[in-house]
């Protein structure tokens, strides 16, 4: 018999447990909910809208009655549970309906806050929490000539206000405090804000203290205690919420401003869990969708018995869903001694920007106007980047940082429906929004997922957020901190990484076990991840598992569109001699290769090779003195050089012997992602050096080092790491910079981006401050390097992995 | 599989292709014929399965893909197809027609009359 489980509170967070469980394992228990509310479960936050008249009822609902069947969920609804009986373990709702459970979900949210005041029972004193109080505040909007009093200026009041307001009625804001906003606005930004409320015509009383609601049977005005009065047809209060804790604390749970849970969302009761607003965890109540669905998550992977996954607590940001008023704020803005301000005003056009930065990491963010960079600064934010790199374009935005993948396209809200976002899919903005509201998409991960926008190169991801945030509104809220490798466990790159090494783990299965994989044997975003993690942990040692590497590293050339494959075979430093174009151009003809084409990486690339032709035109390669050039892996790829002062009338070093001797040094390496470098002989820099993941730029007193460049998808000029006398000394540098590359990026992170997570100055403390430390890199570089330099084309042309180029049955 | 099995055997057709040790765990090899090529994998616990080597998506050769639990990743834009079913991961959709294979000792059979259900390509 399956176990039962039971869902109190047919809300956000409750129901998205239940997806989740879904998910994941929807055979494990009979499921049952009660809800108070009369209809199926609705996205409450986008109740603004409908208040304002952008959206209708039925486009809010998540989950309509049908879907309930179709899950087999047996939903009563309208049902407020009164009592749980935890011995017996019995649910009790009204109507005398009783289920048993093995486990239950508490879900029941919170309730506005009413201010206990004089005349607050009577009618047209109401709170925003459901659809009913919609209903209530549209039939008063609905008689001519009606006044609304919002008492709160925070958040959902406003929200509430604007939406009276476009319904036409006349709508004054009270408020405590004299600025709006006060818990996600600094001084400046709610001033603004106010302003443009005004200009709509919301009228505010700003510091003003309500004493008592007047009216008979209906309210009619409200009094301050400076004694004015106002006339009202309708009051508002949206001063708070409070988590709904009432069942909880009947029942003997501990609660204190919430019901109190473990970070496995369990309540003192292990067989009781309670998500999202009712619940207080680490000392923390949440009031915003994106925490709550996080809980949601883990909650369900405990209940599918998973039970690996932890909640550690969420930062949140804040948006306004006031339409036409962009505003965004996260994190602590308002700074201390230690913390920097960075500040962009332009008053005429209505934009305030404040960053509050803590050793050169955003602490928090303010937006009034234009708050495209919102969801990039939450990031930001959320992952500690250090932004040193970038800091004197911080403000400016994430277009401004030479991002040719982004560009002007990041405004995105004034774009054309059939505006191309994904280039890579040919995705337009219309699929993706039209995704979006379809079918319920939250997260970044299911928009890939159901539209592939974003999902192959990635560069418009950032469109994708901003997107996602637009279309949501205040609803989204980034991916939170956390990451996982993948679906198949719980722990990030770096947790696992230390794993490898601490627990001494020297295969995949053993890795896979030490750490409860949830699947059978991964995936390939993890498979190749383990397999370059345990190479690079433990070179010699670990056996390199070939079927967790991706098809191109795999055979060692680039699969094409057609199923042929391509060859590039190394030319060191971008050289050669006429008997190498001689023999490249006989194979060529041997083999009958469509298509001889001289790359953007100095060398010769083969096209269009049959894969069962591979070992053969590898064994003539090999004959006539090539090695691969790894052109198909995440490896070291090429050296690019100028010809330097052999021939250059402006050449100081012989950039091209240099590019040649790094090359030998480190060809055959293994690494996170591709790893370029480029030589050039003087600044004029014509191996454009300063785009690459280790350039060097030859200068008359010697050599400078840059690190950390980037062409491709995402332009980044390299960073200045040092400059050096010697050739040998060059050489020591580039070692020991791949090897700390090698030994810290997470799979698939370029230099570029792994350099502006962990810091320039990390990369120089480690290399250049510290002598013993960069020669210990140079030592564990070199000892590894025994092992890679060994020819994968002339092995496979020997005969090893003869398997991967012959059928095993020709037919006919 | 049980019906499909019966079906081939009466139609006699079991082809004997080589043995399971040629087939890598956790990867495929290629039965190459006129009509266009099968692959057949074989996943961690030795399950056999056999697709056309076609991906539903722009025609990726699955066999080039990676084998992971019951499913493969295509080779090209990374679609995921249940080896099972022949059927592309939601919410892709598509599918590569499914042949019968089994084990004969250490002997792998196919069959070349593609199941029911997704037409062969
Ligand atoms: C062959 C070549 C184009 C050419 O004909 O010139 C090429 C071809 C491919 N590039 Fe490239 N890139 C080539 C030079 C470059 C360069 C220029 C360079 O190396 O100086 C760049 C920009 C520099 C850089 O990487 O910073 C470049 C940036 C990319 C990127 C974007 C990388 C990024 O970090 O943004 C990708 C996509 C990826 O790696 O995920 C890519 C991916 C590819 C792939 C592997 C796409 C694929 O998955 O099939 C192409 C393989 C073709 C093949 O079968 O051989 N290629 N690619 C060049 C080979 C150079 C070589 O000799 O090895
Ligand atoms: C107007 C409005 C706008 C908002 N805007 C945003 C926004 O822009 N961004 C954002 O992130 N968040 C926003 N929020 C907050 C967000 O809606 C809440 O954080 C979220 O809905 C909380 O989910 P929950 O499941 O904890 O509670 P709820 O969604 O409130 O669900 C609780 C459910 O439990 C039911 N219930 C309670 N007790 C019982 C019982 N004893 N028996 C049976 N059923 C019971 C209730 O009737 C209710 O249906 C907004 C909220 C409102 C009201
Ligand atoms: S070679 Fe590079 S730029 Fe050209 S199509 Fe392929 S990935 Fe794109
Ligand atoms: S051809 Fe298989 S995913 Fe595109």
């Amino acid at each position: 018999m399956k176990e039962k489980l039971v869902l109190i509170g047919n809300g956000m967070a409750g129901m998205r447990t239940v997806e989740e469980l879904l998910k994941i394992d929807p055979q494990q228990y009979d499921i049952t909910v009660f809800g108070a509310e009369p209809c199926g479960n609705y996205n409450r936050i986008m109740l603004s809208p409908v208040l304002a008249g952008e959206k209708t009822i039925d486009q809010i609902m998540l989950n309509d009655e049908a879907w309930y069947r179709e899950h087999n969920i047996t939903l009563h609804k309208g049902r407020e549970v009164l009592d749980i009986d935890r011995a017996r373990r019995l649910v009790k709702a009204e109507g005398g309906i009783e289920v048993g459970y093995d486990r239950l979900i508490l879900a029941t949210g919170s309730r506005p806050f009413m201010i206990p005041l004089p005349g607050g029972d009577l009618d047209g004193v109401i709170g925003f929490r459901d659809i009913q109080d919609v209903d209530r505040m549209l039939a008063a909007a609905g008689k001519p000539g009606g006044r609304a009093i919002v008492i709160g200026g925070g958040l959902l009041g406003l929200e509430a206000a604007n939406g009276l307001l476009s319904q036409g009625m006349q709508v004054s804001v009270v408020h405590l405090l004299d600025r709006l906003m006060e818990r996600q606005l600094d001084e400046t930004a709610a001033g603004l804000l106010k302003f443009s409320l005004e200009r709509r015509g919301l009228q505010f009383l700003m510091e003003a203290q309500t004493e008592a609601i007047l009216g008979q049977q209906q309210v009619e005005a409200v009094r301050f205690t400076d004694g004015t009065e106002i006339p009202a047809d309708l009051v508002v209060m949206a001063v708070g919420i409070r988590p709904n804790v009432e069942l909880a604390a009947r029942i003997g749970l501990h609660c204190e401003r919430g019901v109190v849970v473990s970070d496995t969302l369990q309540t003192y009761d292990p067989r009781i869990y309670a998500v999202g607003e009712c619940v207080q965890h680490r000392d923390q109540t949440y009031g915003l969708v994106a925490p709550l669905f996080e809980q949601a998550r883990v909650c369900a992977n405990h209940l599918a018995r998973h039970g690996i996954a932890r909640y550690e607590g969420s930062l949140t940001s804040t948006k306004l869903k006031v339409t036409g008023i962009d505003l965004f704020s996260a994190g602590d803005f308002n700074g201390d001694e230690q913390t920097e301000e960075l500040l962009l005003q332009d008053s005429s056009r209505g934009i305030y920007r404040k960053v509050v930065l803590r050793d050169n990491r955003i602490q928090g963010a303010v937006m009034y106007g234009d708050t495209i960079d919102g969801t990039w600064y939450f990031e930001l934010m959320r992952d500690g980047t250090d932004v040193s790199a970038f800091r004197e374009n911080l403000l400016f935005g994430q277009a401004h940082l030479g991002d040719s993948g982004h560009g002007d396209d990041n405004r995105v809200a004034a774009m054309a429906d059939s505006a191309e976002i994904c280039g890579c899919n040919g995705i337009c903005k219309g699929e993706i929004v039209r995704a979006i509201t379809d079918k319920k998409l939250f997260t970044l991960e299911e928009v890939r997922a159901h539209t592939k926008a974003s999902s192959s190169c990635g560069s418009c991801t950032g469109l994708v957020e901003t997107l996602l945030a637009h279309t949501l509104g205040g609803d989204y809220s980034a991916t939170p901190n956390r990451k996982p490798l993948c679906g198949c466990s719980e722990y990030t790159h770096d947790e696992i990484r230390a794993a490898i090494l601490k627990q001494a783990l020297k295969s995949m299965s053993a890795v896979q076990r030490f750490l409860e994989w949830k699947t059978s044997d991964g995936c390939p975003k993890c498979r190749t991840a383990l397999n370059y993690y345990l190479l690079c942990a433990w070179p010699g040692e670990y056996q390199d598992d070939n079927q967790s590497r991706f098809i191109n590293e795999r055979v060692h050339a680039n699969i094409q569109k057609d199923g042929s494959y391509s060859v590039v075979p190394r030319m060191w430093g971008g050289e050669t001699t006429p008997a190498e174009l001689r023999a490249i151009a006989e194979i060529a003809e041997k083999y009958r290769v469509p298509t001889v084409h001289v790359t953007g990486g100095q060398r010769i690339d083969l096209l269009g090779v049959k894969k069962d032709d591979l070992p053969g035109i590898w064994g003539d390669l090999s004959r006539a003195g090539f090695v691969s050039g790894h052109a198909y892996g995440k490896a070291v790829r090429t050296v690019k050089t100028c010809v330097g002062k052999d021939w250059c009338r402006f050449g100081t070093q012989d950039s091209t012997q240099m590019g040649i001797d790094l090359e030998k040094m480190i060809w055959g390496s293994w690494t996170p992602h591709k790893f370029k470098l480029a030589v050039s002989g003087c600044p004029r820099n014509c191996a454009e050096a300063t785009i690459k993941d280790f350039g060097v730029v030859a200068v008359d007193s010697g050599w400078e080092l840059h690190v950390g460049g980037n062409g491709g998808v995402k332009v980044r000029a390299t960073d200045f790491l040092c400059a050096v006398k010697t050739e040998e000394d060059v050489k020591e540098y580039c070692a020991a910079f791949l090897q700390l590359y090698r030994e810290h990026a997470h799979y698939l992170e370029r230099t570029a981006p792994w350099i502006e997570r962990v810091g320039l100055s990390w990369v120089k403390q480690r290399i250049v401050e510290d002598d013993e430390n960069r020669r210990a890199l140079v030592e564990r570089f070199l000892y590894s390097q025994q092992f890679s330099q060994v020819d994968p084309w002339k092995a496979r042309a020997e005969g090893l992995d003869h398997h991967e180029y012959t059928p095993i049955k020709q037919l006919g | 599989m049980q019906q499909a099995e019966q079906a081939t055997n009466a139609a006699g057709e079991w082809l004997d292709v080589g043995r399971l040790e040629d087939i890598p765990r956790q990867g495929a090899r290629v039965v190459r014929r006129a009509e266009g090529d099968i692959a057949i994998f074989r996943t961690i616990d030795d399950q056999l399965f056999a697709l056309r080597d076609r991906c539903p998506h722009k025609g990726g050769p699955l066999s080039q893909g990676m084998v992971h639990g019951l499913q493969v990743a295509c080779p090209l834009h990374d679609w995921k197809i249940h080896l099972d079913s022949g059927q592309a991961v939601a919410p892709d959709a598509g599918c590569a027609a499914r042949f019968p294979v089994r084990l004969d000792g250490e002997r792998v059979l196919l069959s070349l009359l593609a199941e029911e259900g997704c037409p062969e390509r």
